[in-house]
């Protein structure tokens, strides 16, 4: 008799995306999906998604959803989550997103405390708009707007967002995973599961999980040898491993 | 109660479930309110790190169906443009209230009436509209507010609430009431958490060809129908008038007792008071002149409004102007003079 070992979560849907080949949002997408059917919160779940090559991202999670302005989604999410606690609220934010435009209103949803969960998707670069530079482009990687690389004294240094974040007593929960390797894959998505569960529970913070992503098409990069780069290069830049809660 | 917390309590009796903002004066006095009153009512009072993030918590509580509202003076409103935009695009219900202030820049901290293009023409990007409200008194700035969150929820809109420095801070007896309110579709668009119906999805972005068009056509629709039925104006003895002045808001004020005064000189003189400033009450404006007649606008600037009096004047009529701009307040004489000169009445 046959039997189903792997299927698709019923909140993503069928369909295929529009990433390249190799890109970690697809990835990270599933695993939010599985989190989502798994803890039984779709009917009370409200998305945010980004800016930036995931905007699209209702078009593939079966969840109620809102594309709002570039860094805003943790201001948005406190909007909501304030006027409806019993609602599961999570943003879902690139590194440009987040980590620039953004800096001031994740820092003061984690410095208020809001009861949200945060997926930072963090590939080191602007995807939508072509390849430019982010605040945790690496040192020497070459961009758009570094041609000759990132330097220090020019650009000044990757932004480790996760390490500011959990220095705010808002913060509760902090994790930065990658998606490098299937039992990496696993870690992030038990981060992401904890995050969600630690709104469920009500507990009185915020919690973001980074996820160190891949994306080949910017880093001219084969996506085998992306996860290899992710793996062995930007992991040394951004360490794994929980750094609050 | 001033003016600010006025307005705070009447949005309270409104029905308004969430009030962000940050501080700037002169509305100081209404995030002050709304932190101790919110709270007493069990809603929902943030204060947020920056105008920008007002709003948009203003556009996540909109999202999920909530009345929500924010408030602020210029330079804050300045910031508020992308959320205003963005709300416009995804055809959210918003209440944002401008005391106004002077600028441009920094400007200062005394009443203006400089931000009539900002708030009539859309400061931020794309193609949308905003409906203004333009009260001239501490009570019709607390009638405003049931209004503008009824406007908001039937036609999905932003609508502003064009106040200033001395309405904000003006005392004024009042009247507050919890009146009848529209009858208002359900927000089955609203976020809140796919159960048994399908996804909903508040978005803003468009990128299938002819896809962003045909929204922009649906809002132009929506902005016709907002034009058609609910163009508010006020005038008083037009109909005899030589010389008819034009003003919103307290330079209204102002103006009704220079236009008292020149009656009482023999001057043919009315006016005319636009309350909503968008939709503008063109038609009236219009129909005034149709007879000849001077038109003088009075604005505490150095002349917004008069641009869509001409509009609506159409070259019938000469349209004269007469404004103080950067927080000066034109006097009920400085006013009668101009009516005076206009109607080549020598000076008594």
């Amino acid at each position: 008799m046959m039997k189903t070992v792997f299927k698709r979560t019923p909140t993503l849907k069928d369909c295929p995306t529009h990433y390249c080949p190799g890109c970690g949002h697809g990835i990270a997408h599933r695993l939010i999906a599985e989190i989502i059917d798994e803890l039984d919160i779709r009917n009370r779940t409200i998305g945010i998604a980004p800016v930036g090559c995931a905007v699209l991202a209702y078009d593939y999670l079966d969840v109620d959803m809102v594309e709002v302005a570039h860094g805003r989604p943790p201001a948005v999410a406190t909007g909501m989550k304030r006027t409806n606690p019993d609602k599961i609220i999570f943003s879902y934010q690139g590194d440009g997103d987040l980590a620039s435009i953004g800096a001031a209103e994740i820092l003061h949803a984690g410095h208020r405390g809001e009861q949200i969960t945060v997926i930072f998707i963090n590939n080191a670069v602007y995807g939508m708009t072509g390849g430019q530079m982010a605040p945790t482009t690496m040192l020497d990687q070459v961009t758009a707007t570094t041609p000759k690389g990132r330097s220090a004294i020019e650009q000044g240094y990757p932004l480790q967002v996760s390490e500011l974040l959990a220095t705010l007593p808002g913060t509760i929960y902090i994790e930065r995973c990658a998606l490098s390797s299937v039992a990496r894959v696993r870690k992030t998505k038990k981060a992401i599961k904890h995050a969600f569960e630690l709104q469920l529970e009500g507990a009185e913070g915020m919690s973001m999980v980074e996820v160190l992503s891949p994306c080949p098409t910017y880093w001219r990069m084969s996506p085998v040898k992306a996860m290899e780069w992710l793996e062995n290069s930007m992991t040394k830049v951004f360490p794994l491993g929980r750094l609050k809660g | 109660m001033c003016g600010n917390e006025a307005l705070a309590e009447s949005a309270i009796i409104a029905g308004c479930d969430a009030y962000f903002g940050y501080p700037i004066t002169p509305q100081n006095e209404v995030p002050a309110y709304m932190a101790r009153r919110m709270p007493e009512e069990g809603r929902i009072f943030v204060q947020s790190e920056s105008e920008l993030a007002a709003i948009n918590m203003v556009f996540g509580a909109s999202a999920t169906g909530k009345r929500a509202m924010t408030s602020s003076s210029s330079p804050g409103i300045s910031l508020m443009q992308e959320g205003i935009s963005y709300l416009s695009g995804a055809e959210l219900p918003a209440v944002v209230v401008n005391v106004m202030r002077g600028g441009p820049g920094l400007g200062n901290i005394a009443p203006s009436q400089s931000d009539y293009f900002q708030a009539t023409r859309g400061g931020g990007h794309g193609d949308y509209r905003t409906i203004v409200l333009g009260p001239s008194s501490v009570q019709e700035l607390v009638d405003c507010m049931p209004l503008a969150f009824d406007l908001a929820d039937q036609y999905r809109m932003t609508v502003m609430v064009l106040a200033d420095g001395i309405l904000g801070q003006m005392m004024e007896p009042i009247v507050l009431e919890k009146k009848q309110g529209r009858k208002l579709p359900p927000k089955d668009w609203a976020l809140t958490g796919a159960g048994c119906r399908k996804q909903n999805i508040v978005r803003s972005l468009w990128l299938p060809e002819g896809s962003l068009e045909e929204l922009n056509n649906k809002l132009l629709n929506k902005y016709k129908q907002v034009e058609k039925n609910e163009v508010l104006c006020e005038e008083y003895e037009v109909e005899d008038a030589d010389i008819v002045v034009v003003a919103y808001g307290v330079a209204a004020r102002i103006v009704r007792g220079a236009v008292s005064r020149a009656r009482e000189e023999g001057i043919k003189a009315g006016w005319i008071r636009p309350i909503t400033l968008w939709p503008f009450p063109f038609e009236q404006i219009s129909r005034a002149a149709d007879e000849f007649r001077i038109f003088l606008v009075v604005e505490m600037s150095n002349g917004q409004m008069v641009e869509d009096v001409r509009l609506a004047v159409t070259g019938k009529a000469p349209v004269m102007f007469y404004g103080r701009p950067g927080g000066g307040v034109p006097t009920v004489d400085e006013i009668l003079d101009q009516i005076r000169q206009l109607t080549l009445r020598p000076k008594t």
